[in-house]
């Protein structure tokens, strides 16, 4: 079994990448899927501790399934409004959807 | 410099660990790395399987099974269609070409090393053997928390989908 650091710093790494992705990325859908990434590097934390933290226990499962459930949430409201988006500027481009920008 | 594989116990059980970490870490970066659209939703949905590969390594049987169905399955079929009812055909700029881009890279560089800096030097207990509830039993030791003690998250959990659901046909129905 590979201690717990280890599986915190896979995490840290995949978190780092998703980072990267959803600042520099053009495409709207590769902005959402590398927030994906970095819930899911969240979640591999939780069920690393869940499995083998200070205070080990079932808990910590739980609140990874509460996660995956708020992230497909959030995708699925994330695709409506990017459709929406598609359908009013026809772009998926990040820099096209600057209605908001100060 | 010491080792930094003390405490490790080399079994099958940590190689795979490495080969799963590989896998994603490569999946992920090839994320980054394509440029056309549809092989990066393909790819991150190698991610989303080696996650699941891990939470069985970490006996989180159930967990491991919701993220093959809702990330693996749902989220990475949902976005193939989002590619598909846009522009598919779509290309993004060659990596590192814009110098903003080598600021953000130098940033998200930084805060991973920082991580990881934070993680090596924290003393962390050494794992147990065994996990803390049955190991066959992962699903119902789930149930009997969640619908005990978690009772009322779950339930706004389900108002909350029901919530995202009415949102999500509102926004994308056409108007008038």
């Amino acid at each position: 079994m590979a201690p717990v650091g280890s599986f915190l710093a896979l995490a840290a790494v995949l978190f780092c990448i998703g980072l990267y992705g959803a600042l520099t990325k053009r495409n709207i859908i590769i902005v959402l899927l590398s927030v994906e990434l970095m819930l899911n590097a969240a979640n591999l934390n939780l069920a690393a501790f869940a499995r083998m933290g200070i205070a080990p226990g079932i808990a910590g499962q739980i609140f990874g399934l509460f996660s995956m459930t708020v992230a497909a949430a959030e995708v699925a409201v994330g695709l409506a409004i990017l459709i929406a988006l598609y359908r009013n500027r026809n772009s998926t481009d990040v820099r096209d959807m600057d209605l908001m920008k100060w | 410099m010491s080792n930094p594989f003390a405490g490790w116990v080399w079994n099958g059980g940590t190689i795979a660990f490495f080969l799963i970490s590989l896998v994603v870490v490569f999946a992920a970066v090839m994320l980054l790395q394509f440029r056309k659209v549809m092989y990066m939703a393909l790819s991150i949905g190698l991610v989303f399987l080696g996650m699941a590969g891990l939470y069985i390594l970490l006996n989180a049987d159930f967990l491991a099974f919701a993220q093959i169905l809702i990330y693996a399955g749902a989220i990475t079929i949902l976005m193939l269609f989002a590619v598909m009812l846009t522009r598919h055909d779509e290309v993004e700029d060659p990596p590192l070409r814009d110098p903003k881009k080598w600021l953000t890279a130098l940033g998200c560089l930084a805060l991973g090393a920082a991580m990881l800096w934070t993680i090596r030097n924290t003393p962390w207990s050494s794992p147990p053997a065994q996990p803390p509830w049955p190991v066959q039993k992962n699903v119902a030791a789930i149930a009997e928390t969640l619908f005990t003690g978690y009772a009322v998250p779950f339930e706004l959990v389900s108002v909350l989908l029901t919530v995202a659901l009415v949102g999500a046909v509102i926004l994308a129905r056409k108007e008038g």
